[in-house]
């Protein structure tokens, strides 16, 4: 058979393609599921992880409903929603959103000891590194200024290099770090080029080679609480 | 037969090396070769591909039309890294989050263009197979090398463990930062390069 023809060429072009966009389309739609829930269960892992508690895969759901003991979803002047669920909401497409007053923030309310009182605050972040997008998840203590603890995480970042944010020894230096000053002014927490000041509570050290890795985490933080400042404020009031 | 397998597994690792003598694949050697982990998991995604890709279009090969021969092999091996890189997303979520951007980079590797030019096409689809194994071997091999001394100088760990005692940083040893920059990549390939034309002599262009 001549394979050089051009009636040959398109129709072994045109079932190449359709027999391929065919097999693709069904391997898609038939992992969608289990994918979907890794991602859902990824989710609850990294919130967990911004309390410190440690999940694996497998307990991540049951060790959620026990810990995370209420959410609520909030505007960008501080007020509540109400019929919104936070876990559903997308922050990245939330950000998307052009008018500032329509995005929607999920804040989640651990209970990290049963019985107890004390509740931690936790937030989503998502911003820009230098490849691709990075997110994470911050907690605050109830003064509403105090980081208790945080998990960052990355598309591609350089291994090595930018990459470093989700380990622990960049993560912790965070802790205790607050994110208004004395006079109540919103001043987030900075990342340093070069090292921050032992005694500086609004700072943390950059990562050496991962410069723009470290200043778009900077700006992701300052970003995201930014839009939470509102709701932050109020329940300081509150509780002063 | 047995005979001419073996020698189609273990020429790529040394004589035909697909990195150091084919020179293919450099791109992505000098990407993920700053850490071991990410370093040995790409180059056995790279293995995998590479072997079915091969075996598919040396079973297509004689129908496939010359004049768009590129063009079918090019949807064969993207068709595969999707598919590989979906079923890694549902059933090995943290492998998958390793890889990331890796698993795209799968189809721009010159090894699989180059060996489906270079041998599926006029070989059969077993032979095929094996030898793309092997130069998924071969690649692996020098990525592990590269990926080795430049996460042991650069960062100072192995598989991500620390190796180097704190005694050393205490008398002053420090980690080498350029190791993690791409450009010592290529040297590392240089010197491999170097050392292995010194041993063989046979690949020493007149």
């Amino acid at each position: 058979m001549n394979t050089e023809k051009n009636s040959y060429i398109f129709i072994y072009s045109t079932i190449m393609v359709v027999v391929i966009a065919a097999a693709l389309t069904y391997v898609s739609q038939s992992l969608k599921e289990p994918q979907e829930n890794n991602i859902r269960i990824e989710k609850m892992q990294n919130i967990l992880a911004s309390v410190n508690i440690v999940s694996t895969p497998k307990n991540a759901e049951e060790i959620y409903k026990k810990f995370i003991t209420s959410s609520l979803v909030v505007n960008s002047k501080g007020e509540k929603i109400e019929n919104a669920i936070a876990f559903d909401i997308n922050l990245a497409d939330e950000l998307k959103k052009e008018k500032i007053e329509e995005r929607l923030f999920p804040v989640y309310i651990c209970t990290p000891n049963e019985g107890d009182s004390l509740q931690l605050y936790i937030v989503p972040l998502r911003g820009k590194g230098l490849w691709g997008p990075i997110w994470g998840y911050m907690s605050f203590q109830p003064d509403f200024n105090t980081i208790a603890g945080c998990v960052f995480d990355h598309k591609g970042e350089t291994p090595g290099l930018g990459a470093e944010i989700n380990t622990a020894v960049f993560q912790k230096q965070f802790f205790g770090k607050q994110i208004f000053d004395t006079v109540n002014k919103f001043t987030s927490v900075g990342i340093m080029k070069g090292g921050a000041k032992d005694d500086d509570i609004h700072a943390v050290d950059a990562i050496s080679g991962g410069t723009i890795t470290s200043k778009g985490l900077e700006a992701m933080v300052k970003d995201c609480l930014s839009s939470y400042q509102e709701y932050f404020s109020k329940n300081k009031a509150q509780k002063l | 037969m047995a005979n001419k397998y073996t020698s189609l597994l273990t020429k790529p690792i040394n004589l035909e090396n697909p990195i150091t003598v084919q020179v293919l694949g450099i791109c992505s050697s000098l990407a993920v070769t700053v850490q071991m982990k990410p370093a040995l998991v790409m180059g056995v995604s790279v293995m995998i591909v590479t072997a079915f890709s091969n075996a598919i279009i040396s079973s297509l090969r004689n129908t496939i039309p010359n004049r768009i021969r590129i063009i079918v092999q090019l949807v064969v091996v993207a068709a595969l890294v999707i598919i590989v890189d979906q079923i890694l997303k549902a059933y090995v979520y943290d492998v998958s989050k390793q890889l990331s951007v890796f698993v795209g980079l799968i189809i721009t590797n010159c090894i699989l263009m180059g060996r489906l030019e270079a041998f599926a096409m006029s070989n059969k689809p077993w032979p095929s197979f094996i030898d793309g194994i092997g130069n998924g071997l071969g690649y692996t091999l020098i990525l592990a090398i590269i990926s080795f001394t430049r996460e042991l100088l650069g960062s100072g760990t192995i598989w991500g463990y620390k190796v180097i005692p704190p005694v050393f940083y205490q008398l002053g040893y420090e980690n080498n930062g350029l190791m993690i920059l791409p450009p010592m990549a290529l040297i590392i390939i240089g010197i491999i390069i170097w050392i292995q034309r010194s041993r063989n002599k046979q690949l020493i262009e007149n």
